[in-house]
């Protein structure tokens, strides 16, 4: 290769990785403003903000979704599998929301320490299956029941 | 270059001779286009007929078909931008130069499509069209790149000059791109993990898979229809004024 090659071919080399390594620290320093929900440890354990409007996401417990039985309000337990958190909405919610599937809501903290959600967003998993594989996928956990 | 096999670098060094690629453009064209219409009819008969619904999500899940494909494209053009625009600034490559600017606005179309196929879809299975989360903030930032990059291109009368400028602007820009790619699993994001291009199995059902795999074949074969396309009028504008033009010109006539 010509030297004149070369030196561009180097300098490109050492403009990327100092772009990569400015990049890196840049998000690493903005890690925590890149998440886009609390989880509900972080809750528990108190990372969460007190009195500001917050994001939480985690699982929806099974068997713990309440609906009142003159309005639009819905109690149901969040999980991420290791701490839960009882949150509570009034609206209407996405498709997707059941138990056992994951979703973010969007509020803040009252002083039973309840999440009063405003905004209840589902998040849909990276799964794709027709409806028999998932029937098929079921039955041997059921028979165990 | 000692390390390359002589017949590969002699191939490189022909084709990149702008009358030699012109005429190879001209002669693949034809062969391209059907093939990417076999693919694509393949690809769209077996996803919105032959595969099955989503136990979750219904009939909705198919937007994935067009989704998945574009954003793929719009990674992997924009990889391939910033790989042209290493070569033009090392070797001078003038057709490094002009595959590198007639991408750019395929690219940014590819990422348009996948900005708002996802918010179409985002609207009924998530509850919204947009979030700010870092999945859709850093595709949102790609599209931002395309556009630089071509409108610096334009900006600058010296297309010597722009292309140099062009080629540092795709470069920097390819730091996006693990970003992009990476975002859902380094962040909590809205947006859903990798289903197809992890280490594991696939989180897709094979009947779903395989129509998705034809799709992004047939985005592929579609980017290059596309990109010789543009390539070949950036060639003559470019060398409006070489010898191969003109004769180019009078066989027409």
């Amino acid at each position: 290769m010509k030297p004149a090659r070369k030196q561009r071919l180097i300098l490109i080399a050492i403009m990327l990785a100092g772009i990569g390594l400015a990049a890196t620290f840049a998000l690493k320093a903005f890690n925590e403003n890149l998440m886009y929900f609390f989880s509900t440890s972080d809750v528990v354990s108190g990372k969460a903000p007190k009195e500001a409007l917050f994001r939480l996401g985690g699982m929806v417990v099974k068997g713990s979704v309440e609906r009142a039985e003159s309005s639009l309000l819905v109690k149901f337990k969040l999980s991420d599998f290791r701490q839960e958190v009882t949150v509570e909405y009034s609206g209407i919610l996405p498709d997707l929301f059941r138990e056992g599937q994951g979703i973010v809501a969007k509020g803040r903290l009252d002083s039973r320490g309840v999440f009063v959600a405003e905004e209840v967003l589902a998040k849909h998993d990276e799964n794709y299956m027709p409806p028999e594989v998932k029937a098929s996928l079921k039955k041997p956990a059921e028979a165990v029941q | 270059m000692s390390w390359i096999p002589t017949p590969i670098s002699r191939f490189f060094h022909r084709t990149s001779s702008p009358p030699h690629f012109y005429a190879l453009a001209d002669r693949w064209l034809p062969w391209l286009t059907a093939l990417f219409l076999l693919l694509l009819g393949a690809g769209l008969y077996g996803g919105l007929y032959l595969a099955p619904a989503d136990y979750q999500q219904g009939d909705s899940y198919r937007i994935i078909y067009v989704h998945v494909p574009a954003a793929w494209m719009s990674l992997f053009i924009y990889v391939l931008m910033a790989v042209m625009g290493a070569i033009a600034l090392v070797w001078r490559m003038k057709l490094a130069e002009v595959m590198l600017i007639s991408s750019a606005p395929i690219g940014a179309g590819f990422t348009f499509i996948a900005l708002v196929t996802g918010s179409l879809w985002g609207k009924p299975m998530w509850g919204t069209w947009w979030v700010w989360d870092a999945r859709l903030t850093s595709e949102l930032i790609l599209l931002f790149l395309y556009l630089g990059v071509i409108s610096l291109y334009g900006a600058i009368e010296d297309k010597k000059a722009a292309a140099k400028a062009v080629s540092i602007l795709a470069l920097v820009g390819v730091v996006n791109i693990p970003i992009i790619h990476y975002s859902v699993e380094w962040w909590n994001t809205l947006h859903q993990g990798p289903t197809v291009t992890k280490i594991d199995k696939p989180s897709i059902h094979v009947s779903m898979l395989v129509p998705l795999l034809l799709m992004a074949l047939a985005f592929k074969v579609y980017y290059l229809i596309a990109v010789l396309q543009a390539a070949k009028l950036e060639l003559l504008r470019r060398e409006a004024s070489s010898q191969w033009v003109k004769n180019l010109l009078e066989t027409a006539r």
